[in-house]
């Protein structure tokens, strides 16, 4: 049998780049699609030695992207190392710079990247599906909103963390910096504005997108349908939180699975290794690994918008509140499986991260000055969990008695999801790639597979113009080139 | 007149410094008026082999950001290097190292070890390891192939330019375009940024104490900082005088001292060693007994004095009994 080998190289990175492999039998179908992770940079291993206050800004570089998550992630395990729970005040500023950061972040996706596949639609003309087609769509107007919207919550980052990349506040204990009055009045105005621009990016998304009813056709395809677990952080109430709480599992049925502690994540999540990737596959340890595979006997679960949704009651927020029963009205109740309802998810939690803004930024704790409290507790072991924007990131550190680092272990939020994302980018091609036949269309499809999830593919989720380059090589099996295929970024 | 081309790419990095670039907000858009991004892998089709097809020095500069340790990244280096009329290196990782430079406290096996071996949550029983060229069922996949070290750009190919910083400060990425766009270079090797120390912009200055005062230096975690006065006559490791300003402070403005990721002035070789001297002169202690106490909170020397550049420090990396790879 001759096999053929289509790659695509690169994607789009993650700290490294993405590649993905297909590999086609001799009817030109697909057999399986591997998507690799090619690059590791080896925190864990140099975090070894370094000062445990120091984890917070070293682990930040993993991601610049997404710096303030390991910043948070990092900052509670040290909490927990050093034993010392954060001021009420100290806690607060933190939330408040979280939602600030998931705010910022999750707008830029919607309108920079995965938005264009909707908002221009999936099959439009490649040099038309990117930020400029959004802008064409939704108005110049809008774009300077968007790019304005990106710059007051990265300013304000940068005021009460030092930097928006990479933040500093963050300490055993609490932050380093207290918020004035005058920083306070700016965090409320910002907040409201993002009120009211995550329920003009919602109604963005209800007249384009849920209108179409070609859109919501795709939305719901069984090719970017998975049926597994989902997880995320939840308040007392089963509520989504970013910030806190605890984690909870639903089955693909939609009921809890387990409820545990940050603490107890070694007794649940587990990963796996193949040779293939540098990038380590998470599966629930209870369930264990079956391979990319879902269903209920399969360990592979999901994390990020969709899935944090799915895996809690509600939002704790009341406009969000309403958008989420809309989504699961709409949808067909939860758990809701189609990958690409994470698009709609992530504009709920958009608006959610707005109004716990202006909660947090209107206590009267937030100017507390009272927002540190000085370890005493001989360091030891510390595990701090936070959902960033693409899902669970769970930091563990172990530290002798000065509070050097021993051991550290990470789990990224693109881990919790890398077998679900392999796993959406195989049926995607399986559902789309027929008889050989390739073209950019169809290429987009592919990458709208993974695009849905956000993947913390370093700048891929954040930069101008927001659509991903592609080059697909056709070979044969003597490794000559059958054809190519490319697809402009710009 | 065309305009000059432009080339963006990314090595051993976060992603912070595309971040930075995007941070431009819209004076971004008045630089894609200025001049043609000809490559840009965020943003722009990423194509080897569109770089492999232009004449050499077709770029008139490329910015190159993070620290070289694969052989994808040495390649695509010499490649970017052929093709650009100017190098500049973009960012703490690409100049000095930055903090996957400290990578090379340890080596490769180490890195592997920590990540796929003794992880606390990993289940490898079998010992699986990525491999650079595997053989699943359908046929063969391919992985790059990690090196031992940790390099800069500079220690790959030869660099006109340096952006320092993590990321570099948006002034600082504005006033080099415009140097650039305008020809208005200083001298070839040169770190555009002011060549003073970050003191000399600090708003605490005036604090800054004068002769040695520090006779026990304190962890950040250890003490309430005041947002007032200078870290250094609180007894924090700043490393503010040795580090090179352009950054408007921002890590003392978020009242945290520097941590030096801007690198040093140009009178400096070593950063790691000019810190070292620099905190002798501030310690107040005057026998073996009294230097010990000062310093027995700076836990973690190496670590904090070369945090950003031990791939360029004279160190370069820990030593090995058996010399290790050179690569």
């Amino acid at each position: 049998m001759t096999t053929t080998k289509i790659t695509i190289d690169p994607i789009t990175r993650l700290e490294g780049h993405g590649k993905i492999d297909i590999f086609l039998d001799d009817a030109g179908n697909v057999q399986r699609a591997y998507l690799q992770i090619p690059e590791l940079r080896g925190f864990e291993k140099f975090a070894e030695g370094r000062p445990a206050e120091d984890m917070p800004q070293i682990t930040s570089r993993i991601c610049g992207v997404c710096p303030t998550a390991h910043h948070m992630a990092a900052a509670k395990a040290v909490d927990a190392l050093y034993r010392i729970e954060p001021t009420d005040p100290g806690r607060k500023i933190r939330e408040l710079v979280y939602n600030t950061f998931f705010f910022e972040d999750h707008a830029l996706h919607f309108y920079f990247l995965g938005g264009p596949d909707f908002v221009v639609g999936p099959t439009a003309p490649k040099a038309e599906r990117n930020i400029l087609g959004v802008l064409g769509k939704v108005g110049l107007e809008v774009g300077k909103e968007v790019i304005g919207v990106r710059k007051q919550m990265r300013d304000l980052i940068a005021l009460a963390a030092g930097k928006a990349a990479h933040p500093v506040f963050g300490l055993p204990g609490g932050v380093s910096k207290p918020l004035k009055k005058d920083d306070q009045e700016q965090f409320i105005a910002a907040a409201k504005h993002g009120v009211e621009f995550a329920q003009f990016s919602l109604q963005v998304f209800n007249d384009i997108v849920l209108k179409n009813e070609q859109y919501v056709a795709w939305i719901t395809s069984d090719d970017y349908t998975h049926k597994t677990y989902y997880m995320g952080l939840v308040d007392a109430n089963n509520k989504v939180n970013f910030y806190d709480g605890m984690l909870r599992v639903v089955t693909p049925e939609g009921k809890e699975f387990v409820k545990f502690a940050a603490k107890d994540y070694q007794q649940h999540i587990a990963e796996h290794v193949e040779p293939w990737s540098y990038i380590k596959f998470c599966y629930l340890k209870n369930v264990g690994w079956k391979g990319f595979t879902d269903g209920a006997d399969s360990g592979v679960y999901c994390v990020a918008p969709l899935a944090r949704l799915n895996a809690a009651d509600g939002m704790a927020t009341p406009l969000a509140q309403a958008a989420y029963e809309q989504f699961y009205a709409t949808l067909g109740g939860k758990p809701v499986h189609h990958t690409l309802a994470n698009h709609w998810a992530r504009l709920i939690e958009l608006l959610y991260a707005a109004e716990r803004m202006v909660e947090l930024a209107e206590d009267p704790d937030i100017i507390d000055p009272n927002i540190r409290a000085i370890p005493t507790e001989v360091p030891q072991e510390g595990i701090g969990v936070v959902e960033a924007p693409r899902g669970t990131l769970f930091h563990h550190f172990q530290s002798d008695e000065r509070g050097l680092v021993t051991k550290a272990n990470l789990i990224v939020a693109t881990q919790n999801n890398a077998a679900r994302i392999a796993m959406s980018v195989d049926k995607s091609a399986r559902g789309f790639i027929k008889e050989g036949k390739v073209d950019d269309g169809i290429l987009n499809f592919v990458e709208m597979a993974f695009r849905a999830y956000d993947p913390c593919h370093g700048c891929a989720t954040h930069c101008l113009p927001g659509q991903m380059p592609l080059l697909l090589h056709v070979y044969d099996q003597e490794h000559n080139l059958l054809h190519e295929i490319r697809r402009d970024g710009a | 007149m065309s305009k000059p081309k432009v080339g963006f790419y990314w090595c051993a990095s976060c992603g912070g410094c595309e971040e930075a670039v995007v941070d431009l907000a819209t004076d971004i858009l008045s630089v894609v008026a200025a001049v043609d991004i000809v490559f840009w892998p965020c943003a722009m089709d990423f194509k080897r082999s569109d770089v492999e097809a232009m004449a050499d020095g077709e770029m008139a500069v490329c910015f190159i950001n993070g620290a070289i340790r694969s052989t994808e990244q040495e390649e695509m280096a010499h490649l970017l290097r052929r093709k650009a009329q100017l190098i500049v290196a973009f960012g703490s990782c690409a100049h000095t190292g930055g903090i996957p430079g400290l990578a090379n406290f340890y080596d490769r096996e180490g890195v592997l070890q920590a990540a796929y071996g003794n992880a606390f949550s990993t289940v490898n029983p079998e010992g699986t390891r990525p491999a650079t060229t595997v053989h699943v069922p359908e046929g063969e996949l391919e992985l790059p192939e990690l090196y031992d070290n940790v390099k800069t750009l500079a220690q790959t190919v030869p660099v006109d330019y340096y952006l320092p910083g993590c990321p570099p400060p948006v002034a600082l990425i504005v006033n080099a375009v415009n140097a650039i766009l305008e020809g208005k270079l200083p001298p070839a090797g040169s770190v555009l940024a002011p060549d003073t120390a970050m003191c000399h912009d600090c708003d605490r200055k005036a604090s800054k104490p004068d002769k040695p005062v520090i006779k026990e230096f304190k962890r950040p975690h250890q003490i309430l900082i005041d947002p007032e006065l200078c870290m250094l006559a609180q007894g924090l490791l700043c490393l503010g005088p040795e580090t090179r300003s352009g950054c408007d402070s921002a890590c003392i403005k978020g009242n945290m001292p520097c941590t030096g990721c801007q690198g040093p002035v140009s009178r400096v070789r070593d950063y790691g060693a000019k810190a070292l001297s620099a905190l002798a002169s501030s310690l107040d202690a005057n026998d073996d007994a009294e230097i010990t106490t000062a310093l027995a909170d700076i836990a973690d020397p190496a670590g904090t004095f070369y945090r950003y550049s031990l791939p360029a420090s004279l160190l370069y990396r820990r030593l090995r009994p058996n010399g290790g790879s050179q690569k």
